[in-house]
Parts: C-alpha cells; structure tokens; sequence
C-alpha cells in the first residue's frame, strides 16, 4: 500500500515525539529513558518519509540500512519485514536505534531538514526491532553453505558483533573472544541501563548466538592466547581485530590519585557491567554518591552518561565540567537536553587544574580555571585558551574524567608484526581493514580511535567483506 | 564454569584451591595472576597464581579471608565451581642470574612468592627466603618454600615459630652479614614498604607485588593506579611488580582504603547470611 499522501502534506505533518519518563521520576530510576513509539505514532511519522529517489539517509548511514525501503514496509503495517529489512544491513537495530547520532548521519541527511525537522529515522528503526523482539519473531537471516573456514574476532563490542553477524551468514565458522565475562564491550560496560537496557543487548546477542557465532568470555587475547596462536595452534584462517579504545585517559593534573577521582571507564563499567547501584546485592561498590557532589570532566556521550548515572546514584549537584562550549560538545543532542532536564549543571568553558583533597587523600573538590575560545586548531574546532585570574574551586566528593581514551596496547604488545601508529593504534587499510600482518584484520576504535557505536559497526562489516574476500582468494 | 578440582586449609581462613582453567595454565608464568568472579551477583577480584599444571589444566590459588568474596571463596570445596576466572594477566616476574636472592613472604604473600622463588632458583640464584607471620599457624607452605630454596628463615610476631620478630630484623641481619643482589617481598603493604626502606640506601634491587583494587585486570578501567616515582601507572598492566624503591606507599594505602566501608558492610552481611550465601555460589543460580 503506497503513501497517498501528497508530499507537500508530508512536509506540513510534525515529527512526532519520543515519549519519555518524567525528568523528576527518572533521574533517580535506572528504566530506560525512553519509552519507545506507539503503533499510531510510528505510522504517523513513517507517513512523512518523501521517499526520495537518491535517499541521503542510506548515504549518511555508516552501514548503509535501507532507510526509505523499511519505512515503506512500516507504512504497510509489516512490522516484522522492516526489520528484516534494517537487519540486512544492521545486525544490532535495537542498539543503534537507541544509541546512534542519528542527528549527524541518517537523521542529518535526510532533506526535510532544509524546511523542517527531519525523519525520525531512529525512533522507527528502533520501534520495529523492539516489536520484532517483544513477539518473539525475530527474523533470523539464512546463513551461505559453510565454507569450512573460521574467523576468530577479538572483542565483542560493536565492531566485532558486526562483524560477526555478516561473517556467519556468509557460511564461516566465527568465534567472538571477549576479556571481560560479558558478551557486549562498550554496549555493557559503557552505556547505562537508562539508555540502553542490558536485556536488549543479550537479546541481540542471543540473535547472533541462534545464527551459529560461537562466544568465548574470559579470554584476553594477548595474555590468554596470542594472535599467532589463534592463527597457528588454533587453526584460525584469519582474525579481526576490534579491541576499542580500552585505556583511559586521565587529565594528568596534581592530585588525580586522590580516593573519589575515577577514570569514566571505572565508575561507568562498575555501575553498568557489576551493577553496583545494586550493592549489596551486588558485590561490586561504587563510591556512595548518595548526598554528594559530583563533577564529570567532558563533553562528549561518556560525560554525559556519567553525570546522568551519578544523578542516578543519589547525588546532591552533579556538575558537568567542559573547557569549550555547549555547542562544541560532541554528545549527542538527545543526551544534552536530557542531561538538563534532569538537573545536572552545565560549567561551560571551565577546565580543572587540580584535584584538592583532605590529610586522608580524599577527594574535595576541584580548583578549575575559566576558559575562552581562541583560533580554530586543526580539526577546525576553536581551542579553548585559559582566561587568566579566572581560577574557582567547584567541591566535589566525586570526580568523574571523561575524558577520552587511548588504544589498548595488550594485542599489540603481544603481536610483534603488527603495526601501529604513533600513538598505538592498529594501523589498518581504510578499505580493507588489512593490517600489516597475513590474515589480520582491524577496525573500530582500535583503529580510529575513540568514536561510535555505529562507526564501529560500520567497520565490522567492511572488515567482513574485506575477510570474505581474503577467504575465497587468500592473496595479501 | 570453572571447577575447583582440590581444596584444603593451608592455615586457619587460608585455603587453598586447585581450579580447572586449562587456558590459563597453558600460559602462566610466575608473578601473573588471575581475575575471578565467583557468581552473576559477584564482585571481580585479582588474585595472583601460585602454580599451574598444563597437563593437569589447573591451577592454583591461595585464599585468605579477609573480605566477603575471599570469605566465600574460603567456604567452596572440591566440586564447586566458579562462574568466571580470566588471565593470566599483568606482567611475569624478571628471572635473571642474579646472584644472591632474599624472598620474603608476609602472611599469605608466600604463596605469591613461591612461584617466583622456584624460577628464581631454576635461574641458578642462591635463594634465601623469610616467611613472616603473626603466630606459628599462619606460616604456610614452609616445605614447599624450602623445597625450591637454599635457606628458609621464619620469623613469627609471638615466637610461636622460628624466631620471633619481623621479616625485616632478619633481613636487616642478612645483609649486614652477606652481599645480597635481589629481593623480592610480598605482603601487606607495611611490610613491604619496611622492606623497600631497608634496602633503599643499600641500593639492593627490590621488587613488590602491588595489591592495588582491579576490575577488568586489562588496563581499561584505571581504579589499580598506583604512584611508581612520578607517574601514574597501572598495576594490573604494568605490574604487578615494580621497582619498590620508587612505589608511594601512601597513595596505594590510601587507595586501598576507598572501599572500606563497602566491604565492611558487605563482610557484615555475609557473615549473617553465610549459609545462604554459600549455597547462592554452589548453586551458581542467578540473582538477577
């Protein structure tokens, strides 16, 4: 059934809105945020898509999802074909249709915008894959006879379950090895509850697990068994690598030892992946926030995930601390305005200087100094230069630093022929993701550094092609 | 799963337990330690390996209650399993010739040490090693220690066993009597940081296995830093030996005090629901 309505009335109809929790209810809930579209809601707003004959939307996509095709299927009420639809290009649609920049890619290419706020391609791609989920009908796509060929994928974050959807279903054998003794990288250790309920990520780990990938946790490539192994003792015709950026990077100022200074990777993976808001009845502690104040260091989504969980945990103020502007954060749009409605203070162009602590070596707060924008540096981005004599002291009990990470050095330590940049990230073929080392792939943030989820996926799946094609004609 | 295939009492609340973990005992190497989780509802805790059996496909841990997860751990026996068990992680220890080496051991850091001993030995070292305790029933493994080493000595706080007095009077002795090339010295930390000052004017070589509180054990949280000179470093990538003439003692100290009403609470609830408790980790069920 076609959209009969004439395009200039798509353009006058208005992009329907999320539903969310209340600000004052959920800032003290870990339930997800958002709460996902009606069946009225989704029609209405897939009624606006203008099916453009060159659809900028799959063109901004990082993996490519046929935008227009899957609205198409959600306006004939086939639900179940939309998200069949998304998951040939998109093996985690759950995932990415909750945590995506949809505002810089699909969303932002999407013309309407010119006139009037775009599609909201995210809500309906994630109202299909959780209707597919909620009735138990997920679309489990046919794998390609085996092949008799196993690819080993280290790291099971975004770029590695990517990876591993596509490669399966071309008929390889895929292993994923995960350090950590759940399956999900970044999608479990990194992005709360709140946005992104763990549920929807075993589920869709579940998916791929019924598609015939194989999970190994507990494994630490490098230590628990190297690369050559995997690729001799093991028998494994090749690998990719998708570690991420796993190394936190502090600000290096006096006083980041202090008890109550965290790496966001430590606060956020004890609260996400050990459940610590949950202690006792969790082992793991996380310092008691309840009653205190909290400042988070950063701007981009892992800041902003911090100071909304540290609300969450019970804190008094939490205060997000950033040396540039509101409008150079790099964290999604969703993510600012949530942030500010559930209370959490902005401190714009103010950059800490030292971590101040107690005869015991307890955190008390942090001396920072104001900032103004200067010239624009290489990136394009103005750089924040120190207004002299600005300095304040901002207490805090808890200091959360967001920011940025660094590459992971355990495989590359361990896999002499592999070759990295300067700054230790896996130099790899932006096309092929071939790395310098026979049968070795690698992409994701291990590559690029600190980036996407679906960045992240979208290597997966070039580094599946680039694999498949390594496979049939084994030539370097 | 990972199942615990031995377990005995080494001495009272120090247990020792042989794990089948054939992916980690292929691999270890003195000095290198594992991250375990007992069950769904468990914390991760680091503890360092003191033997594997590649052929067997286990290894060894040694246990000291001190905490709810060591308490616990203290409670399981053959049979009984454990949900996860990761590594080996951090850094081997660095066996070289030496020439004459002091380990020393506090407590249930001897059987740390011991892995690191008997290389050390291998290395063709002389190997002195001083096993402290408080009292005569904490000394543990004596016979293994003396298996692997040229000379033991045990020094107790009450004189129960051996001779009475700290590790470091008898260390303070040896190399006042003998050239001394190498120490190594686990333990608490006070003792370890008594070692360090000891041999720091000496200029002896000392080496310490840092303690610090871990989650992944990969190098991607940060909550294991500790103060090596001036820099930052991550003890469960970097170490977790280091240098121990350039570690901040008070900073790892400091550091390892921020959970301490946490586990207190945790240790205060354990104890009052042990046999619920206990039976959660041998029945592996869930409590999500």
């Amino acid at each position: 059934m076609p959209n009969t309505v004439p395009n200039k009335e798509r353009m006058k109809m208005p992009r329907q809105h999320m539903p969310e929790r209340e600000p004052l209810q959920r800032c003290h809930s870990f339930e997800e945020v958002n709460l996902g579209f009606h069946p009225a809601l989704v029609r209405e707003e897939a009624l606006r898509c203008l099916a453009c004959a060159k659809p900028t939307c799959t063109t901004g996509c990082p993996v490519g999802v046929k935008v227009k095709d899957f609205v198409s299927l959600i306006i004939d009420g086939d639900y179940l074909g939309a998200a069949a639809k998304i998951r040939e290009d998109n093996a985690l649609p759950a995932i990415t249709g909750r945590v995506c920049p949809q505002e810089d890619q699909c969303e932002g290419g999407c013309v309407m915008t010119k006139r009037v706020d775009s599609l909201a391609i995210g809500h309906l791609e994630r109202f299909v894959a959780d209707y597919e989920r909620q009735t138990g009908q997920v679309g489990i796509p046919t794998n390609a006879p085996a092949t008799g060929k196993r690819v080993a994928i280290v790291g099971s974050g975004p770029a590695g379950l990517s990876a591993a959807g596509d490669l399966v279903q071309k008929g390889h054998g895929v292993r994923v090895f995960e350090a950590l003794h759940e399956i999900g990288g970044v999608l479990v250790y990194g992005i709360p509850e709140f946005r992104l309920p763990k549920d929807i990520v075993r589920q869709e780990v579940d998916v791929l697990r019924r598609m015939g990938v194989e999970f190994e946790t507990n494994v630490v490539i490098g230590k628990t068994v190297t690369v050559d192994e995997l690729l001799s003792e093991e028998g494994y015709d090749a690998i990719f690598v998708a570690t991420g950026a796993g190394l936190p990077r502090f600000l290096g100022v006096p006083g980041e030892n202090l008890n109550g200074v965290y790496s966001a990777n430590e606060f956020l993976t004890r609260v996400n992946l050990m459940r610590a808001y949950r202690f006792p009845e969790f082992d793991q502690p996380v310092y008691d926030c309840r009653g205190k104040d909290v400042v988070v260091v950063g701007g981009g989504n892992t800041a902003m995930d911090s100071v909304r969980t540290a609300l969450r945990l019970g804190a008094r103020r939490a205060t997000l601390v950033y040396r540039r502007g509101e409008a150079e954060m790099p964290a999604r749009k969703e993510e600012v305005k949530h942030a500010r409605e559930e209370g959490v203070a902005f401190e714009m162009l103010t950059n800490p200087v030292e971590m101040l602590g107690d005869e015991h070596g307890w955190l008390t707060g942090v001396r920072c100094v104001r900032m103004e924008l200067g010239e624009p540096d290489a990136d394009g981005r103005r750089s924040p230069v120190p207004v002299p004599g600005s300095e304040v002291v901002i207490e805090a009990s808890v200091v959360i630093v967001a920011a940025g990470t660094g590459a992971n050095p355990i495989v590359q330590s361990t896999t002499p022929d592999l070759k990295t940049n300067r700054r230790n990230y896996i130099e790899a073929d932006p096309e092929t993701l071939r790395t310098s080392k026979r049968g070795v792939f690698a992409g994701g943030d291990i590559v690029t550094g600190g980036a996407t989820v679906i960045l992240a996926m979208g290597a997966g799946r070039k580094a599946a092609r680039a694999i498949d094609a390594y496979l049939s004609e084994p030539m370097w | 799963m990972f199942k615990i295939v031995d377990a005995r009492f080494l001495g009272p609340g120090v247990k020792q337990l042989e794990i089948e973990a054939p992916r980690v005992a292929r691999k270890q190497l003195p000095g290198q330690f594992v991250i375990v989780r007992i069950h769904e509802a468990g914390e991760r805790i680091p503890l360092t390996i003191k033997a594997s059996d590649a052929a067997r496909g286990t290894i060894t841990l040694v246990v000291q209650s001190i905490g709810k997860t060591t308490s616990l751990l203290n409670e399981l026996g053959a049979g009984d399993t454990l949900l996860d068990v990761v590594g080996p992680l951090g850094r081997a220890s660095e066996i070289e010739p030496y020439g004459t080496c002091v380990v020393i051991g506090g407590g249930v850091g001897t059987a740390i040490a011991l892995p690191t001993a008997r290389a050390l030995h291998e290395a063709s070292n002389r190997v002195i090693a001083i096993l402290g305790a408080r009292t005569r029933d904490l000394v543990i493994l004596e016979d293994e220690v003396r298996a692997v080493t040229d000379e033991v000595f045990v020094m107790t706080d009450d004189g129960s066993a051996g001779e009475k007095g700290l590790v470091t009077d008898k260390l303070r002795e040896l190399v006042a009597t003998s050239k001394i090339d190498y120490v190594l010295a686990i333990g608490p930390v006070p003792m370890m940081r008594a070692v360090a000052d000891v041999t720091r004017d000496l200029g002896i070589k000392t080496m310490v296995s840092l303690n610090s509180i871990m989650i992944d054990g990969t190098g991607m949280c940060g909550g294991c830093r500790v103060l090596i000179g001036k820099e930052s470093k991550f003890a469960c990538v970097d170490g977790p030996e280091f240098d121990a003439h350039d570690v901040d003692f008070k900073v790892l100290q400091q550091r390892n005090a921020m959970y301490r009403e946490s586990e207190r609470e945790a240790l205060a609830h354990f104890n009052e629901h042990r046999s619920e408790e206990v039976e959660r980790a041998r029945g592996g069920c869930a409590h999500a």
